[in-house]
């Protein structure tokens, strides 16, 4: 339960993080900890440097850019669940963020800790994932947009090199749900499903049902197509890869899937 | 613990199996020992043998745990070298350098395969029975003349304790040679004679102190990691301190339950119970403590709160590669009444009767106590229906049913459930002893000198409580003292829920000696017979019979006795022995559970839990809030599982799920007291009732609210999946 041996620096700006990131290979960020601390307490990660970004607090923000809502990368979860422009454009978001952990997880975590640390089981990778979200990242080379769908490339990875500062996650202005079913109010989504309607189309998203956030395409293009929230539903599972865990078995889970999908279209 | 000031302590961090059932090749500490003051110790480096608890009756002692492990690992999180080191961060470091060559040995997991002899853990005992109890003769007219059996098979699964301050001990040789150790125990004096049995030394060479820690729930009797720290700091002669990491807890703590349970239950068409036969198959985990001797306590408590004419117990204990398997809050009593509770239910809807129903035609009547059961249990006192009426009244039985109705009738997707326990447990099981002592202060207040312990139970206050009572005293001039050999006489602890009615009661003795010894010290002051000088409890007064103007108050007393160097006279030790209690009750639970995902909400839980009279309400209910907590965590959520090769699955709270209270509603506690006439307090346990009441009635909720769709039972932790399975079985 003691990490191994780490140095430490804190960042004063986006640039002083992308520098500090250059100095060392297996360097990584800092923001919130609720995730990476964990992982190295129990030496699964061992970064030999931490770059500190959590003090960064012109990255906490929400705000309207144009017809999209854009929020900076260390926004608070309860920050997410209190902000009046997300509750009236993006309700999702403070709904699945009122979901996560307990109140010391939601005080402390970030929404760019969350998406970059890249647990499939992550509930707000999911959501953007669903939204067609868009996630701006800071380099040497400047910065770059990166669609969600071209963001999450497997279980704890994602499409950031290793110099690169997630600063700003980008949603349009959508009305969706998240359900979420859990063993314990605190614990990781046994399933998760986003519904929403983005421009006109309802767009589904599933968490822990795969190695990364996945895309119910199979249920969209059904309800596309003029199937019932019941018909699509059933086709929850298609395309999937879910785990057997501790938590829940495979079969378990896609079960949980169509039912949860069909719930939330219901909702929608 | 960790904060106890130990001038130059060492840090002891342990090198643990990583595999469940190895030959040990090599351990190569080169790389550790290049750390900064590092040293690895193996068990090449000691002379000490296996870990000597005293023996339990019928259990094989040739499965006993080596304090370190020699030649062979036998499950992970044995114990293969010791890491010492100035620090704990270093320590760490140095254990995860410490290079160990396993030669791989097939695993055994289940208990079923265990109970085949195909892989031996200890080969030269030639089997893997570690014991057995009952008897293995079957009557085959058991159930004749019986209407009706019905038969099912349940497990109690394997539990973690996760005491939320794991353990911790420390350890310093005196320059006396006395060794003192300081440790997060439940029985500082059995301690000291296992530490001195283990060790060669004379018990008076060591002294054991509990400090304030945290609790036990059974899990914290000494263990090797106690005996190893004590026998480093001798060998070493430095301080030397180990806390336990919490994942380091999930695998070496002792665990709790793991027992297969095969009941068969007959009776007539009325609903009245003839027979019954239980068998128990017992997971022991790795070496044969004792969890392999607990079925005999769910023998023991086989007919639960009815009157069943003839029973039929066997048990058999079997060596598995998982984590041994020790007291858990509960301790084999949970087990007797989650199985007749499940095999009471089963029968009522065999029978399609009410399942309260079923249990009052089967009750002990109130009028029989004290009654003998056929499993051979002698019960002191119990009013079990009053118990059943209290809690049906309590929850609104009736209105519950019609709701029920109504949601059946409605197909509604979220069903409800209504689970009834009727439960009786033992405590202070093996009839023992425990020393008090009370000792009146310079200043008139009071000292009370228990053997038992306290970790959180409260016993400060109620043991307080009970003297200032007996002398008069307001409570807060009375202080209790605990958990140091060196300045309590002697004593056995806090386990069994036996603390109050044997502690408390010996308390209770003690101060009443005292009250006699001051009444001659009273008599001599005031020149009058110790036998006209009586108390005035409301001012804690001593004054001669029907003039109450004569007399003299604890705080004179004290005073003068004091100043003439006789205050030694007011003090008194009482030790106190009696047969065990029966604390009993009911509990009824309401759950909702969803028939798409199969998840399970516990709506209500109304406990009616009789331990006798009650010293402090406030302190049981926090008793009985804590066991209902653990009880509801084994019927919805926690299990502890192995994969096939012996590797825990649930070795963190991620995986093992551990409820907090934000799963959990407020529970309607309802009070009842029948006191017991087996000691002064009338006072029984209270530790443990909530869990053993709890589990069967949620248990028996969920299968309730599910017997429409044609559901018999659903295997614990009743979580979604389980609960979706059991509906898909009985679907195909």
């Amino acid at each position: 339960m003691i990490p191994a041996a780490f140095e430490y620096e804190r960042a004063g700006s986006v640039d002083e993080a992308v520098a500090l990131l250059g100095r060392d290979e297996d360097a990584k960020l800092l923001a919130g900890g609720h995730s990476l601390i964990p992982t190295m307490r129990l030496r699964f990660s061992r970064p030999s440097l931490l770059v500190d970004i959590g003090r960064l607090d012109d990255l906490r923000y929400v705000r309207e850019n144009r017809d999209r809502i854009a929020i900076g990368a260390l926004t608070r979860h309860a920050e997410l669940i209190r902000d009046p422009m997300l509750r009236e454009h993006c309700a999702l978001i403070g709904e699945a963020a009122a979901l996560i952990g307990d109140p010391q997880v939601r005080h402390r975590g970030t929404i760019g800790g969350s998406v970059a640390h890249g647990d499939p089981a992550s509930d707000l990778g999911t959501i953007l994932l669903t939204l067609d979200a868009e996630l701006v990242a800071r380099g040497p080379r400047g910065e770059r947009t990166i669609p969600a769908a071209a963001f999450f490339s497997g279980p704890f990875e994602n499409a950031l090199e290793h110099q690169e500062v997630l600063t700003e996650i980008r949603v349009p202005k959508a009305a969706g749900t998240y359900l979420k079913y859990v063993r314990r109010a605190h614990d990781w989504a046994t399933v998760g499903v986003a519904a929403a309607r983005v421009d006109g189309r309802v767009q589904v998203g599933l968490t822990s049902m795969g190695p990364t956030p996945l895309r119910a395409r199979s249920v969209e293009d059904a309800l596309a197509d003029g199937a019932s929230p019941a018909d699509a539903a059933a086709h929850a599972a298609d395309d999937t890869m879910p785990p057997t865990d501790a938590t829940a078995s495979s079969e378990y889970r896609a079960h949980l899937a169509q039912v949860l999908v069909r719930r939330a279209l219901e909702r929608l | 613990m960790e904060n106890l000031a130990l001038e130059g302590a060492l840090t002891v961090t342990f090198v643990r199996s990583l595999f469940a059932h190895a030959n040990i090749v090599d351990v190569d500490a080169t790389a550790a020992e290049a750390l900064p003051n590092v040293q690895v110790l193996t068990a090449a480096d000691m002379d000490l043998g296996v870990f000597g608890p005293p023996p339990f009756p019928g259990v094989n002692p040739g499965m006993g745990r080596p304090l370190l492990a020699v030649d062979r690992v036998r499950f992970v999180g044995d114990i293969i070298a010791i890491v010492i080191s100035d620090d704990r961060a270093t320590g760490a470091d140095a254990a995860e350098l410490v290079s160990v060559d396993y030669d791989p040995l097939p695993a055994v997991v289940s208990p079923y395969e265990a109970a085949k002899d195909e892989v031996l853990l200890f080969p030269e005992v030639g089997t893997n029975v570690a014991a057995r109890f009952g008897s293995p003769e079957h009557d085959e007219k058991l159930f004749g003349g019986c209407d009706v059996a019905v038969s099912g098979t349940l497990v109690s699964q394997r539990m973690a304790p996760c005491p939320l301050e794991p353990r911790s001990a420390a350890a310093e040789l005196g320059p006396d040679g006395r060794i003192t150790a300081w440790l997060s125990t439940q029985t500082p004096h059995q301690d000291r004679m296992v530490l001195a049995g283990t060790l060669g030394l004379d018990p008076a060479q060591v002294r054991v102190v509990g400090p304030d820690v945290g609790g036990g729930f059974g899990a914290k009797m000494l263990n090797v990691e106690e005996v190893l720290v004590v026998w480093l700091a001798r060998r070493l002669g430095r301080p030397v301190r180990w806390t336990e990491t919490r994942s380091e807890s999930m695998v070496a703590l002792p665990h709790g339950r793991a027992a297969r349970l095969e009941f068969t239950l007959g009776g007539m068409r009325d609903g009245k119970v003839l027979a019954y036969r239980l068998e128990v198959l017992q997971d022991c985990g790795a070496y044969a403590v004792l969890g392999a001797f607990l079925p005999n306590l769910t023998g023991l408590m086989a007919s639960g709160v009815y009157a069943i004419p003839r029973i039929e117990f066997e048990s058999r204990s079997v060596v598995t590669n998982t984590t041994p398997i020790s007291a858990f809050r509960g301790a084999g009593r949970p087990e007797a009444s989650q199985v007749i509770e499940r095999a009471i239910d089963t029968f009522a809807a065999e029978l399609g009767m009410d399942p309260a129903e079923v249990r009052r035609r089967n009750f002990i009547p109130a009028d029989a106590f004290p009654h003998t059961t056929a499993s051979h249990a002698v019960y002191d006192s119990g009013d079990y229906e009053g118990a059943l009426e209290l809690a049906l009244r309590s929850v609104g039985y009736d209105e519950l049913r019609d709701e029920q109705r109504h949601r059946r009738e409605q197909a509604a997707t979220t069903q409800l459930g209504i689970g009834i326990s009727c439960y009786v447990e033992i405590t202070n099981g093996i009839a023992e002893s425990e020393f008090g002592e009370v000792e009146i202060t310079p200043d008139g207040g009071a000292i009370v000198r228990t053997g038992s312990f306290s970790h959180g139970q409260g016993h400060e206050t109620t043991f307080a409580m009970i003297a200032a009572e007996r002398l008069g005293l307001p409570v807060e001039k009375v202080t209790v003292h605990k958990g140091d050999t060196d300045e309590i006489a002697k004593g056995t602890g806090t386990y069994g829920s036996k603390s109050t009615q044997i502690g408390g009661a010996a308390a209770r003795l003690a101060a009443d000696d005292v009250l006699e010894l001051a009444k001659q010290l009273v008599a001599d002051y005031l020149e009058a017979s110790p036998a006209d000088i009586v108390l005035d409890p409301a001012v804690g007064r001593l004054h001669v019979a029907g003039d109450p103007s004569i007399g003299i108050s604890w705080a004179d007393l004290a005073s003068r006795a004091s100043a003439d160097e006789r205050l030694a006279e007011l003090k008194a030790e009482h030790e106190f022995q009696a047969a065990p209690t029966f604390p009993f009750g009911a509990h009824v639970a309401v759950v909702e559970v969803d028939t798409e995902t199969g998840r399970v909400e516990l709506r209500r839980l109304v406990a009616v839990d009789d331990a006798g009279t009650l010293i402090n309400p406030l302190i049981a209910e926090g008793q009985v809030h804590g066991g209902i907590a653990t009880g509801v965590a084994q019927a919805l959520y926690e299990n502890f599982v192995y994969d096939d090769d012996g590797n825990p699955l649930t070795g963190t709270f991620v995986g093992y799920a551990f409820p907090s209270s934000a799963d959990l509603p407020s529970w309607e506690a309802v009070e009842m007291e029948t006191p017991t006439p087996l000691n002064a307090l009338g006072a029984k346990g209270i530790g443990e009732s909530g869990t053993i009441g709890a589990t069967p009635a949620v248990h028996n909720a969920v299968v309730d609210a599910l017997t429409p769709f044609g559901v018999r039972n659903v295997d614990l932790p009743a979580n979604g999946e389980n609960v979706w399975r059991a509906l898909r079985e009985a679907k195909a």
